[in-house]
Order: structure tokens, then sequence, then C-alpha cells
């Protein structure tokens, strides 16, 4: 167990050891990742209101540092980062000479690494690490990462991990985790090492052994935020359910609502999808590729000679939703959705992935009652 | 590291039709292993961009031939590259043409377009193994006269044994040849269906009326191999651009048994 001064420690720790260490701070108005220089610029005694299509920040009396569940950004900025030189060619004498980029990697350690975010964590890294082809960035950043996850305690109103299987206690794949308690006794982090290196970090923090009430305490603390979820997904396979309702009238209900601006995309911890763009300077002999965030509501997205093949916003937003909950388990063997909500909070008009994968699950249950 | 282009050099560029070109590229220095009949490489224009294409011809000495016809940008400026022009390459990608499961089969290559291209390397391998196909029939379907592909070859197949069947959308004047759909060559063929394996690429249009066809005439759907294309940015899987419903065709195609994509290319927009 540690306490306030613990995780002033454990800042300090991690960069006496080398890391650029990330975590939440209070800033424009939103709880955003950002590198700390110290443990000070954690967001104590900030809440959030969260609702579809609405994120206010909110004081909080207690001082709690993460009772403030997702905010606009996730890990994903900093593994698979929005913009990356992949590499550069000269063309020297007519020949082609072509390098990778080989900027070192930083070298991260995230603090406060929520179980939701942990899980999107791991299913990036299946996405883009797993096959024949792994990715040399992330895998670069991934692979010297830190992870201090924190256990969710307060889960917002767009929250569904319960139902996704995915928190509110955090999985496997951290060096920490913490779960936070402010009672009478204080206000008190129970941290437990999960890697080698995350023992030996938590043994230079000070710190006591935890108490059988505080252990007990905490694992009721994380128990009860699974019944305080503001939102459910729908019981059912729903790999299942999106293979089998792609010709439901909801979508074209849904499109008449979605705007296609991708903020969905950019704000989801898993989306991971890309395109390129190819640079040249002035004397043309000098060339770049960049590797930029793409979004599939992008007509571009699915472009071909002969137009693109997602020319609907209809199909643009079955494809999103589709993917996320249905066929990445045909493509990578696990849902693309960790249930944190972001999708919910920051659509400009307020479509909610919960609402839609319910309403797609009432259409078939109406169309097995009317065939029965 | 399959994100880096390695250099290959033009050391023939040969004009196919109006808007096609045949580029053989050899590398200057590391060559890429792996080709096979239907996998394909980003082929990479220098400070244009890169395109997926796939194999029109593996040859020695680790020289590949891209077909590639002008329709953008980057394969304009591909077509515009002459012998001795850099090109990078990165792959090979994807999954190619099942060769072995036509093995002791009829032979059945239905092509429209360009997508005679991928095809080409299927052609040259039944007529390079005799003996362990059986009847090799290649039905070509395209715009105009002039825009058939690889014409001198094709005179080649004929004499090599290859029932080779043409048919075009616009006729021109001196054309005594077939007009129409490519499927109109299907009644050309005595197709016997419980021993042809069909390869089929072109517009995914002429692949579904094709494969449709194919099925009538009693062919089993997973007998039916199709090479599908969708917009691709990296080949790797990760950008998630190539994506048809469950399958990331640069990963698990561009060739993908009919049996897997019936049902997906039925779906509009999809």
């Amino acid at each position: 167990m540690i306490g306030r001064d613990g995780l002033t420690a454990l800042v300090e720790v991690l960069r006496a050891r080398g890391y650029t260490v990330v975590g939440p701070t209070v800033q424009d108005g939103a709880i955003v990742l950002r590198e700390l220089e110290s443990a000070a610029q954690l967001p104590y005694g900030w809440g959030v209101d969260l609702e579809a299509g609405q994120y206010r920040l909110r004081p909080r009396t207690d001082g709690a540092a993460f009772a403030n569940a997702a905010g606009p950004q996730s890990w994903k900025t900093f593994l698979h980062p929005a913009r990356v030189r992949q590499w550069t060619a000269e063309r020297v004498d007519g020949e082609l000479v072509i390098e990778a980029d080989d900027t070192p990697p930083p070298r991260f350690a995230f603090l406060g690494v929520r179980s939701c975010d942990l899980r999107a964590v791991a299913v990036q890294d299946r996405v883009l690490t797993a096959g024949p082809h792994p990715d040399p960035t992330y895998r670069g950043r991934r692979s010297g990462a830190f992870l201090v996850a924190v256990e969710c305690t307060e889960p917002g109103g767009t929250c569904f991990c319960a139902s996704m299987g995915t928190g509110p206690a955090a999985g496997p794949g951290y060096d920490l985790v913490m779960t936070e308690l402010v009672d009478d006794a204080g206000h008190r982090f129970w941290i437990r090492g999960g890697s080698p290196e995350g023992t030996d970090v938590l043994a230079e923090l000070p710190g006591e052994p935890a108490s059988e009430a505080l252990r007990t305490a905490a694992v009721h603390a994380v128990a009860s935020a699974a019944g305080r979820m503001g939102r459910t997904m729908p019981d059912t396979d729903l790999h299942r359910l999106m293979a089998e309702t792609l010709d439901a009238p909801r979508w074209d209900d849904v499109a008449s609502r979605c705007l296609t601006c991708g903020n969905c995309t950019m704000v989801c911890p898993t989306c991971f999808c890309t395109t390129t763009e190819d640079v040249t300077d002035l004397t043309g002999n000098h060339a770049e590729r960049w590797r930029v965030w793409d979004v599939c509501f992008n007509l571009d997205f699915s472009y071909l000679p002969g137009g693109p093949v997602r020319a609907s916003p209809r199909s643009r937003y079955r494809q999103w939703l589709t993917h996320k909950l249905g066929t990445w388990y045909d493509q990578f063997g696990s849902s693309g959705c960790v249930g944190c909500g972001r999708c919910v909070v920051w659509c400009p008009v307020a479509i909610d992935i919960t609402e839609e994968a319910a309403a797609l699950h009432d259409w078939t249950r109406r169309a097995e009652d009317g065939a029965s | 590291m399959t994100t880096v282009p390695v250099p290959y050099r033009v050391t023939a560029a040969s004009a196919e039709t109006a808007d096609c070109v045949s580029l053989e590229v050899t590398p200057v220095g590391q060559a890429l292993p792996g080709f096979t009949p239907g996998r394909f490489a980003m082929v990479y224009a220098f400070g244009v961009g890169e395109v997926p294409i796939s194999v029109s011809a593996i040859g020695g000495g680790h020289r590949l031939v891209h077909t590639v016809r002008a329709i953008g940008a980057v394969t304009g400026a591909l077509c515009r590259l002459r012998a001795g022009d850099a090109v990078g390459l990165r792959g090979p990608y994807g999954v190619g043409w099942d060769l072995d499961a036509a093995a002791g089969s009829d032979v059945l290559v239905v092509a429209g377009g360009i997508g005679l291209a991928p095809l080409r390397p299927v052609v040259r391998h039944v007529l390079g193994h005799p003996g362990h196909y059986g009847r090799l029939r290649v039905l070509i379907g395209t715009r105009a006269p002039e825009d058939l592909l690889y014409r001198e070859e094709l005179a080649h197949w004929r004499r090599a044994a290859a029932q080779v069947e043409v048919t075009v959308d616009r006729p021109g004047p001196g054309w005594r040849g077939s007009v129409g759909l490519v499927t109109t060559l299907l009644d050309r063929v005595d197709t016997r269906p419980d021993r042809t394996t069909a390869l089929v690429c072109g517009p995914e249009v002429m692949i579904r009326h094709t494969a449709r066809a194919l099925l009538a005439r009693g062919l089993p759907a997973h007998r039916i191999q199709v090479s599908l294309e969708r917009n691709m940015r990296c080949g790797t899987g990760h950008c998630g651009h190539c994506q048809l419903g469950p399958l990331l065709l640069c990963r698990d195609g561009p060739v993908v048994g009919y049996h897997r994509t019936r049902s997906l290319l039925a779906v509009r927009e999809l």
C-alpha cells in the first residue's frame, strides 16, 4: 500500500529509470494524457460527467486522482502515433537509396492505464504485432513500455466494460496495478506488481504491506463499480449479431444521424487504420513516406479506380460497427470493443454504440418472433 | 523490414496496349523471394506513391514482371518508366492461386481486362507442367480488340494446346471474333464440373457473373478461385483498407475461394 507520497515517488523512480512518464492531467477542460514531470500534475480532485455527446469536468471533494473514467485520448496516441515517418528515399545518380526511419523509440511509462485501456493495448498488440509482419513502430514503442494499470472504482455514464468483460478489474499485462481508495482512513493505493520490473519498482516506493481490510475494501470498490456502469452492451453473441444484420433497416436510421466525421475512430483506443502520404522536397530527389491515422468514414478509405466501395454513410457506419463488434473476431480473434465509451461521449450527434447494437438485437428478435 | 521498399531496376518496359505497360524489374541488390502466381507486390514510384500489383511473370534471376494499367497518379508514373529507371518493391504479400488444388483437374482460366495479368503466370505454369493438369481453357473478355493483352503469347498458348477464347465489348472494324460478356464464352467450352478448377480475375461485377454462371454449370463454389481488389496501403494487414467483411484481402487474399466470398460479394457496399 502506498499513499500520495508513494505516487510522487513512483513518478520519480520511473523517471530515474529513464522512462518518459505519461499520465492523466487536466488541460483545456478535459483530462488528457501528457508527459508528467511529477505526480502533482495528476488530476487530483477532478471527476467527469459523461453522457452521449457530452464531456464535462467536475470537481470532487475527495481528492481522488483516478476517479474520472476515460478521457478523449488513449494510449494508442503514444504506441501507434497519428503521424509516423516510416522511411526516406533519396535518388542518387538514378539509384534509389531507401532507409527505414531509425529514430530510437521513446521508452514510455504509462501511469493510470484503466482496465478497459489495458485490454485495448492487448487488442492492438494482437492487430499490429501478432501477424507475419509485425509493425516496427508499434513494436519498438510497445516492447519498452512500462504499464501502471489502475482499476476502475468510478465508472462514467457511458462506460460498459463490465458487459464487454474487460473491466472494471484489471486483466493481465501490467507491470504494476493500483486500486485507489479514499475513505475515513485516508487516500491510499493498493499496489501490486505484475512483472519482475514492476516488483523492482514497487520495492523502491515508500509504503507498507496492505492490510486485509484494505484489500477487502479495494476488491469491494471494484466489484461495486461493475454494478454502476452507465451503459450495457446487449447480452448476445455480437460477432454473430453483426454478421446476421447487414441488411437491417437500422443502418438507414443511424446513417440519417451520423455525420461521418470519424470522431469515434479517433478516440477509439483500438481503431488502428492508417493511410500513407508520400512527400518530396523541392529538389525532387528526396522523398518520404509518412503513415497517418485514417478513418473508415472517409470516402477515400475504400477508393478504387471505379469509385469508393462504400459510398453511402450507411455502408461506412456499418463497416465501422460490424468491424468493431463482429469481423474483428474473424480477423484478430477478439472483439475490437473494450467498453470504454469514448465513441459515445465524443460523437457530436450522440450516437451510442450500445444503443445501436441493442436496436440490431431487437430487430433480429422481432424477425425470429415473426418467423415462428 | 516489410514496410520499406527494396530498390529494383526496370530492365524492360513494353507497351501492351494504349494504357497498359509491362515492367520487367530486377533487384539492384537484395531480392524479394517468395513470389508465386497470384501474390502481389507494393510497387513504389519514386516520390509519387505505392500501388498493389500482382505479378504477371516470375522469371529467373529474381526478375518479376508487373503489368500496370495507367488509371491514376501512381500507375501513370509507373507506366511512364523506361528501362534503366528505378522503382521500389515490397512483398510478396497475400495468398496466391492454389494450384495444388487444381492438380489433376481441368483448369479454366477466366479473365476480364487487366485481370489477365495475375493469371498469366498460372497459364505459363500449367503449360510448363504437362501431365500435372487436365485440359487448359483460357477465356478472356476485354473492352475492345486493341485492349487485348499479351497477343503474341496467346497465339503461343494456342499452339501449346490450350483452348483460348476471346470476346470484346466493343468490336472494331475487322473484328470477326465473339462480342459480349466473358460469360458467353462459357458456352464454347465443355466444362466437366466434377473435375474443373476455375480461376477468375477481373472487375468485381465480372467475377460475380462468372462465378454465378460457373455455379449454374455445376462447379462447386470451393473449386472457383477469385482474385479480388480493394484499396491497399500497407500489404501487411495493418492499414485496414482492404477489408471485405471478415477478410483482410492483403492477408487472406487477394485470391480467395468463392465459397468464402460468395455471400460477402452479394452485400452491396460491404
